[in-house]
């Protein structure tokens, strides 16, 4: 069974200036101890989506569908059962360490809390775990350190104790919002590696939502490409990397810089601008920027499906794809 | 496909744009900001209300039949009522309420500006000097408005009427003199925070001189945050004013504050309550109105500021 | 580490202190001098030569920068002088005299409205938006907006006049003599206080450290109270020294009101009797009162805020 399964997810948000659709009609599913990576420039809807299912939306925000969690559905659940999960079965971290982390309790309190609130323990007993949490991330003088505050450390120190936290009651899924996005990109990989082993020592499941394809291409065995709050690709990471389908992709990997191409004058980036999402183009939501746009865009373009794994949102066939969704109106190419 | 591209503004555009005496960028803020009070329901009811009663104060006297000092020895302490015409009621000396609480509120209006003006004035040109010029000069008057924050202000004043007579221009400085301080320390935080902004740089960069560059470009982006603070600061100086009317040391009779009809009113309070309520009530709804709208003010500028 | 820079922090502060207190004895000392009419220019004319006397008594014919540095003198000592309206009376008796009573109400509505008004802040604040949320805060605005002068008054008719519970003014040491004039001076801060409260903690639950403490599957009532709480009160707590600024203000109406035998009606007596050394001493007694409560919060908040320390080792 999956560990995670999401079905026509929507997400809304109530605005002044209108109804905000963050997130459409999205599907997905994770496995145990896979490593997932969610891949999208700011405004794709992927953070959107983990808040939607982990409950922690905004006032504003609503959101439909389901997302089965070992078999539960999380959608609807009340807070206080979600409390149940949240943070020990399924832990998040997020973007900017140092204001994630309470200012005003120190490293101890912060993760002892968790221990003994999920898991009952007595204080020495979680402190003690709390110190191996932190000397698993590689916190020097953990023993003595734990008593400090988040000020105290350096940014990179701050984002390991978050996912010390977060591992503490051995979760089967850590979410990672954006983890490294605040740091510098020395540490960045450091981060990244940590994540890594930590999840494959253990078999949980990760997920990073990340809009640095380059930063997750060591770590991820799966990548979901988001645009205007749909998927629009997925596949292996060697899939994405060295055989992109989708134009935006294709778009985001000739837009990394690269030291081994220096032939090239100027930098390519894809232009113009993610579409509003009050509203929404008609048919295919990135046709405005794509170089390989035609006519057939203005409908709402198929979702295509390959044996191996690999889907993509678009009029262009992939090789050896079968269709998995109609496109709305005739207009749609015939299945293999 | 569609692509945008705008040209890169050239060296002749930002010298026109550093010599424009209003932000482009500002404009915009303006409606937004309009447009998020409009919403506020207290403070556009409170917008209302406030008008009426500046109209009621300032027009008023005049349509009511009596003056304020006019005694009516028929009707001596009389309760409300519409025959007798003294819609307010009179007090002991048979003087209409009505007419009394209309010109007490011109005298406390008035001070409430004038004395708001006052700081507005002081506070703003401290605050900006300080925070335009930084550095030492910054530091010493930031500290010299610290130590005088410490000081009991109110007893200052109370001196100063004690010492100097109950002057009305000396009660309009003297009010004035003590509220400048919040005034001068969010102008500063706010004039720092703009001199950092590229137009600024610009203008500095193009030889701007100094003076030219706070006229132009510092004050009219402070406008936003000098209209919440001399809406909030009019109640806070109407409120010294009253106080000290309270007391017996604000202005002298024959003119009369709210303040001190208050003080009137509470020696008469169990025999002829209308001589409290009204000029209280009158001053309460002002004070109120007042305070909402400068809250509200202050939320459409900036709505993360919240208190 | 923290202790340290927590010491130079206090020392800091407490090097701060004397220019203020400097400033404050040179003005109180300025203004009463500067007035027209002396402490002897009373009803009864004196004859010259015993004017003479009294005048040679008090230091007044000394050069005035004499007079002031004797003065500065004194009042490092501790010794506010004699009274110039009440020549048996030294101004520490008199200040003796009135403080207990304005200390007890002053003390009194400090802590009320701390508490009533964190409390309320707190209540309103986890209600945000709804008709409560709303009603409450309008109140607290009415609160703000009505003069103390005003609200005494009708609390007076309400509660002394008509219901007879309370007694309408005086003061002798019964609880229930207490009530009105507490009430009446802790309300405006009550309501300050309750606005200050329900805005800092509705800004703090929005931070991103409140998410993380839901996203940890913690109670909601723990992530208010241990996480929140402590923070949305800090703003709270550095008001606390202006807070007892305007209380000391306030009182001086409310004892008037009241007929309160305290400091503040001793202070305005003093002014209208143009008898300095009285008037000159209540302001500096409440001025350092004021500079030293500053302090101790500002000292509080230092300690309570785990931040604070480091800036100063860097």
């Amino acid at each position: 069974m999956a560990l995670l399964d999401v079905r026509g997810l929507e997400v809304e948000f109530d605005t002044p200036e209108g109804v905000v659709r963050a997130v459409t009609g999205l599907n997905f599913s994770l496995e145990p101890g896979e490593a997932l990576a969610i891949v999208g420039e700011s405004g794709s809807g992927k953070s959107q989506m983990m808040m939607a299912i982990m409950g922690l939306l905004a006032e504003n925000g609503r959101a439909r569908g389901s997302a089965r969690f070992q078999g539960e559905e999380l959608m609807g659940m009340k807070a206080a059962e979600l409390n149940r999960i949240r943070g020990s079965k399924i832990a998040m971290i997020f973007q900017d360490p140092m204001t994630s982390l309470n200012p005003y309790l120190n490293i101890e309190t912060q993760m002892v809390e968790v221990l003994r609130h999920h898991q009952g323990m007595k204080r020495s007993e979680a402190r003690a775990h709390a110190v191996e949490m932190l000397n698993a991330v590689r916190i020097p003088d953990a023993e003595e350190r734990i008593r400090q505050y988040p000020h105290e450390y350096s940014g990179g120190m701050q984002q390991r104790v978050m996912i010390a936290m977060g591992l503490l009651c051995e979760p089967d899924l850590l979410i990672a919002d954006e983890p490294t996005t605040a740091l510098d990109v020395t540490v960045q990989a450091q981060i990244m590696q940590l994540m890594r082993e930590l999840s494959e020592k253990t078999r949980m499941s990760l997920i990073m939502i990340t809009h640095d394809l380059a930063v997750v291409a060591e770590v991820a065995d799966r990548i979901m490409v988001m645009y205007a709050g749909e998927v629009v690709e997925t596949g292996t990471a060697d899939q994405i990397f060295y055989a992109p389908c989708h134009p935006y992709t294709q778009g985001l990997l000739a837009s990394v810089p690269r030291l081994d191409r220096l032939d090239t004058d100027d930098l390519h980036a894809i232009p113009g601008n993610p579409p509003n999402l009050l509203e929404l183009p008609d048919g295919c939501r990135f046709r405005e920027r794509c170089s390989q746009a035609s006519a057939a865009c203005l409908e709402r373009p198929p979702v295509w499906e390959t044996e191996d794994g690999r889907s993509s949102r678009c009029v262009l066939r992939p090789e050896g794809a079968v269709m998995r969704e109609k496109a709305a109106g005739a207009a749609a190419e015939e299945a293999e | 496909m569609s692509e945008k591209s705008s040209p890169a503004p050239s060296v002749e555009d930002a010298f026109a744009l550093a010599m424009e005496p209003e932000d482009v960028r500002g404009r915009s803020l303006w409606t937004d900001a309009w447009h998020r009070l409009l919403k506020n329901r207290a403070a556009l009811v409170s917008g209302v209300i406030m008008t009426l009663m500046i109209l009621a104060v300032v027009f008023g006297p005049w349509l009511v039949p009596w003056e304020a000092d006019f005694t009516d020895w028929d009707h001596t302490s009389a309760p409300p009522s519409l025959e007798t015409g003294h819609w307010f009621g009179t007090d002991p000396v048979g003087r209409d309420i009505l007419a009394r609480t209309l010109e007490g509120g011109r005298i406390s209006l008035l001070v409430g500006l004038i004395a708001t003006l006052v700081s507005l004035v002081i506070g703003v040109g401290y605050g900006a000097i300080a925070g335009y010029y930084g550095g030492v000069t910054d530091r010493i008057m930031m500290r010299f408005v610290d130590v005088i924050y410490a000081l009991p202000f109110m007893f200052f004043v109370i001196l100063l009427m004690v010492v100097f007579g109950r002057n009305i221009i000396l009660i309009f400085v003297a009010i004035g003199a003590v509220n400048w301080l919040d005034m001068a320390r969010i102008v500063r935080g706010q004039t720092l925070s703009l001199k950092n902004t590229e137009f600024v740089e610009a203008a500095q960069a193009c030889g701007v001189d100094h003076r030219s560059i706070i006229r132009r470009h510092i004050v009219p982006n402070l406008l936003g945050v000098v209209m919440v603070y001399v809406t909030l600061t009019i109640p806070q100086v109407i409120l010294v004013e009253s106080f000290l009317s309270f007391l017996g040391l604000g202005v002298q009779e024959p003119m009369s504050s709210w303040g001190a009809l208050i003080n009137d009113g509470a020696q008469d309070m169990e025999s002829a309550p209308w001589t409290l309520v009204f000029p209280a009530a009158f001053l309460t709804v002002t004070l109120y109105c007042f305070n909402y709208l400068g809250d509200g003010m202050r939320d459409a500028l900036d709505p993360k500021d919240h208190v | 580490m923290r202790r340290e820079g927590l010491m130079r922090h206090v020392a800091t502060r407490l090097l701060g202190l004397v220019p203020t207190l400097l400033l404050l004895i040179t003005i109180a000392f300025v203004l009463i001098r500067v007035a027209p009419g002396g402490p002897f220019d009373g009803e009864v004319t004196l004859p010259p030569e015993v004017r003479a006397n009294l005048e040679a008594k008090y230091h007044l014919d000394e050069p005035i920068l004499q007079q002031y540095f004797r003065y500065l003198g004194d009042v490092v000592t501790g010794d506010f002088g004699p009274s110039f309206r009440y020549p048996d009376w030294s101004v520490n008796e008199l200040i003796a005299r009135g403080f207990p009573a304005s200390a007890t109400v002053g003390g009194l509505a400090i802590l009320i409205a701390f508490f009533v008004g964190t409390g309320i802040g707190v209540f309103a604040a986890l209600r945000q938006n709804t008709a409560i949320d709303y009603s409450l805060m309008g109140v607290a605005m009415l609160g703000i907006s009505v003069p103390n002068f005003v609200i005494a008054p009708l609390l007076i008719l309400v509660l002394a006049i008509y219901a007879g519970w309370l007694p309408a003014g005086g003061w002798d040491w019964s609880w229930q003599s207490m009530v009105l004039p507490v009430l009446t001076l802790a309300l405006p801060a009550v309501a300050y206080i309750a606005r200050l409260t329900r805005g800092s903690l509705i800004e703090v639950l929005h931070s991103d450290y409140i998410r993380t403490a839901r996203a940890k599957g913690l109670a909601e009532r723990v992530v208010v109270l241990r996480h929140a709480l402590k923070p949305a009160l800090l703003p709270v707590i550095s008001y606390l020294g202006p807070t007892a600024a305007v209380m000391i203000t306030g009182s001086v109406v409310i004892e008037r009101i009241y007929g309160i035998p305290g400091l503040g009606s001793y202070f305005v007596q003093g002014a209208l009797n143009r008898d300095y050394t009285l008037v000159m001493g209540v302001v500096v007694f409440y001025g350092i009162i004021i500079i030293l409560l500053n302090f101790v919060v500002d000292l509080l908040y230092a300690w309570l805020d785990p931040r604070i320390g480091y800036e100063e080792i860097r």
